[in-house]
């Protein structure tokens, strides 16, 4: 079995992903994440992007290539981080069941 | 979603010869055209942004364009064949289904499409089957058990098509509890095949229009057709025991081990009725009595006898030229790009694409050259051709370290596999894609195109990461020649000789052996090499010898693979060498480059700190105007020069022992990772932030004949060179390097 997301355990590294969506993260965070990225669906969340270095939405690829790829109408981002961050928060919501109300940046 | 692209039918021309583009529109009926000189396909506003300087040619403005489409799918055609229906026959062959479940795949066919007649032997929903046609019905009788996916059956299919008797066997090789694969069927068709003198075709069938469909995916290997109705048992001795006393009559038997490099199948019957394998399917594959003894397919080709057909496969899309261009006598060697437009872009539509080739010096040798050349590594390009791993890997955003971003052109990927996988994919089927080619589109080989992979910030990747390059050598007014990959392997060493310096594209890892020797004979003969990305000289290819602009690659043994060869598929079909890394056969990239691939990862770059020999007095030029302690703690790819991809010296693997280590990057992250043909057993600390070894060494060292190497050891080395309007210590350290390496005094040998 692997690790199982425990709120208790786990919601230290909230933080430090929301200041750091990108690049160097403690063992916690990693773990947190690398369960996180793996989705036994076959489905895969994806970034839109609408205009390049601009604009953002998030989508999801089905597990089917046949079928098609869904795409958000919204929110729109506006940097690959605060994509990060809401795609953070619905995993996050998905798997512990709580709510993350912050905003990428307060 | 993409609304116009376009391949060219050459990556390289000279001055004076033409080059034809292949456009296809989405929509409208017209499209915009003018020639480009590539300078900078970066369009992060971090950076300098886009840059392309138009060139006027007859072909600026309007042409006239349409929708085209790619016809994947391989098959084997003969295009003279008796009409095989006229009397009864049976059908033997040894085959391999990859894709069972899939409906309506073809082992053989003769087929008129356009009142339906003739006959096709199939595999439906696994279960092997015939299908006939007279012209006002079609019939068709099917066994009632499924085969199972990878694994040998016997199918003997007879028919008398006078009668309509049919007897149908699938007979598995191997037998397992449980199972029910093995079937018989005798049956009378309710539709009698027509006879009909049409095409017959393998693992396809004629589409009416000068191509196939109802491709097979799996490995078909001995197929035969007889005269009369014969018994499934003699499948067992024709396939073991040859010549056969007494023979059957027999139509055709191809021998797939035959003629292996090339695209035609050998009928060793009496007939000869030879074949054309169209659109690449895999040869040298390991047919149903491979034994395991003998990996080598030339030192026992009758256990080769099999081909791997996939309906996923393409060689040639095969579009009309759309526009077609003579290269201007007076056109300076450089990068450029067909710059196509239909109409503006918009979030949910982009409707340009620029469609990239390079201008080669003239064939003429005597006209006066720089004393530069950049090597466009077009093998690279085309090994990572569609790459589409984001769109068929489940584990992608895992390995970036981030959300897996999808542009225009990653959405169009995803709604046309037809336009053929990388290297790095995998067919539907779940083997490797082992051939590339260059006659199709390559929407991840174009400026403006942002990678899933390639670094937080810029995200760029292969040829657009090499924009960079252009751009900083156009800022420094250097001026330079640009050879391909492809003109490296069929030129030889008498295409670089002339050449003080060759700089490499920023990942050039691809290399054919002729390549490969030319490249050191350079070397070796003097030439100064700057080395300017990281895991270069990595996998060896082969070429095709019959169809220009393939090329082939076994992912054997070991090294980064995204896919692994099956045993005894390591040696090419198209020349006989044994495929795979270049340091499985003793010559790893640190022969060529001083330094050798040890870590990659996608996310953050990181920074060089110096090392001592920095203050060696044999590497004072480099530093002239340096006196940093920490180098490259910027840029364009992951926000560092050190990046990507690593290489490191290690003279065990061949960097040269006089190779000075000037300065080794640090602070990586967890996700810059040990790469696994440096580690036996599995070490826990694969990351940066753990493993000492994952760093990239900034190298120089002097070669016998006077020459030398500099090495960037990353990938990420040249998304910092325009930093600080192109001043910074990376572009500083570029530019020292190559002033120098132009200076025609010798480097010291002792």
């Amino acid at each position: 079995m692997t690790y199982k997301v425990d709120p208790e355990t786990d919601r230290q590294y909230i933080e430090e992903f929301r200041r750091r969506p990108i690049g160097h993260h403690s063992p916690g965070l990693m773990r947190l994440l690398t369960v996180m990225r793996q989705d036994p669906s076959g489905r895969q969340v994806i970034l839109v992007c609408r205009k390049p270095f601009r604009e953002w939405v998030l989508g999801e690829m089905p597990a089917r290539r046949d079928d098609p790829i869904a795409i958000e109408p919204g929110p729109v981002f506006t940097s690959r981080e605060e994509a990060e961050w809401e795609v953070f928060r619905r995993r996050w919501q998905k798997l512990t069941g709580e709510a993350i109300n912050l905003p990428y940046r307060e | 979603m993409l609304k116009i692209l376009g391949y060219p039918d050459r990556y390289s021309v000279a001055p004076g010869e033409e080059i034809a583009f292949k456009i296809s529109l989405e929509e409208g009926s017209h499209f915009d055209a003018r020639l480009v000189r590539v300078v900078h396909g970066d369009a992060n506003p971090a950076g300098p942004g886009l840059k392309f300087r138009h060139i006027a040619t007859p072909i600026d403005g309007r042409h006239p364009g349409k929708v085209q489409r790619i016809d994947a799918g391989s098959y084997m055609i003969v295009e003279r064949a008796p009409a095989i229906a006229a009397r009864p026959f049976t059908f033997f062959a040894m085959i391999w289904p990859t894709l069972p479940e899939r409906h309506n795949q073809t082992l053989i066919s003769q087929w008129g499409v356009g009142a339906m007649r003739g006959f096709r032997i199939v595999v439906h929903e696994g279960r092997l089957g015939i299908i006939t046609a007279d012209g006002d019905g079609v019939g068709k009788v099917l066994t009632a058990n499924a085969m199972l996916p990878r694994q040998w059956y016997s199918v003997v299919v007879a028919v008398d098509p006078a009668s309509g008797a049919v007897s149908l066997d699938q007979i598995p090789m191997g037998s397992y509890a449980q199972t029910a694969d093995r079937d018989h069927v005798e049956a009378r068709l309710d539709v009698l095949p027509a006879a009909i003198e049409a095409p017959l075709m393998i693992a396809g069938t004629s589409d009416g229009a000068g191509g196939a469909e109802f491709h097979f995916d799996g490995k078909i290997d001995g197929p035969m057709l007889c005269e009369g109705l014969r018994p499934a048992e003699l499948h067992k001795t024709l396939r073991e025991i040859a010549p056969v006393t007494p023979a059957p009559k027999i139509i055709a038997r191809w021998d797939f081990s035959k003629e292996m490099e090339t695209t035609t199948t050998i009928d060793v019957g009496p007939n000869q009725l030879h074949g054309e394998l169209k659109q690449l399917p895999t040869r040298a594959m390991k047919g149903w009595n491979w034994t395991g003894e003998e990996h080598n397919w030339a030192r026992k080709p009758d256990q080769y006898g099999a081909i791997h057909f996939h309906h996923d496969d393409l060689y040639d899309a095969g579009w009309e030229t759309s526009v077609a261009l003579k290269i201007p006598d007076d056109l300076p060697s450089g990068p450029y790009a067909l710059h196509v437009t239909c109409g503006a872009s918009d979030e949910t539509a982009t409707r340009e694409s620029y469609v990239p080739f390079f201008v080669r010096p003239p064939r003429n040798r005597r006209i006066k050259r720089p004393d530069v050349a950049f090597l466009a590594p077009t093998c690279s390009y085309l090994a990572y051709a569609n790459h589409a791993e984001h769109i068929t890997a489940r584990g992608a955003e895992l390995q970036m370290g981030r959300l897996l971003q999808f542009g225009h052109i990653d959405l169009y990927m995803y709604d046309h596999p037809e336009l053929g996988g990388s290297l790095y994919d995998r067919h539907a089927d779940g083997s490797g894609v082992a051939y590339t080619s260059r006659l199709r589109p390559n929407l991840n080989c174009a400026p403006c195109y942002h990678s899933w992979l390639g670094g937080h910030g810029s995200a760029l990747y292969q040829y657009n990461a090499d924009t960079h390059l252009f751009d900083w050598l156009d800022h420094q007014g250097i001026d330079y020649d640009v050879i391909t990959d492809e003109d490296l392997h069929a030129d030889g060493l008498d295409l670089i000789r002339d050449y003080r310096v060759i700089l490499t594209g920023t990942h050039p890892e691809y290399h054919s052996t002729f390549m490969w020797d030319a490249m050191k004979a350079w070397i070796d003969r003097g030439g100064r090499l700057m080395y300017l990305g990281a895991n270069g000289w990595y996998w060896r290819i082969a070429f095709h010898q019959h169809l220009p602009g393939v090329f082939e690659l076994r992912r054997a043994e070991d090294g980064i693979r995204t896919w692994e060869a099956e045993p005894g598929e390591y040696f090419h079909s198209v020349n006989g060498e044994y495929g795979g890394l270049w340091r499985r056969i003793g010559r790893a990239p640190n022969v060529i480059g001083g330094v050798g691939f040890i870590a990659q990862g996608f996310d953050l770059s990181s920074y060089y700190r110096r090392a001592p020999d920095a203050d060696n007095p044999r590497a004072a030029f480099i530093f002239e105007g340096v006196a940093d302690e920490i180098i490259g703690d910027f840029g364009l790819i992951g926000g560092g020069a050190a990046g990507i991809e690593l290489d490191c010296i290690a003279t065990h693997l061949g960097s040269p022992p006089n190779m000075l280590r000037l300065a080794s990057s640090e602070n990586h992250t967890p996700m810059i990772m040990l790469v696994n043909e440096e580690f036996g057993v599995v070490p826990p600390n694969l990351g940066g932030d753990l493993n000492p070894r994952v760093k990239a060494d900034l190298a120089f060292g002097e070669t016998p004949a006077g020459g030398a190497i500099f090495a960037t050891g990353s990938i990420a080395w040249c998304g910092s060179l325009s930093h600080n309007n192109y001043d910074n210590n990376v572009s500083r350290i570029t530019l020292n390097v190559l002033r120098r390496f132009l200076d025609p005094e010798l480097f010291p040998t002792r």
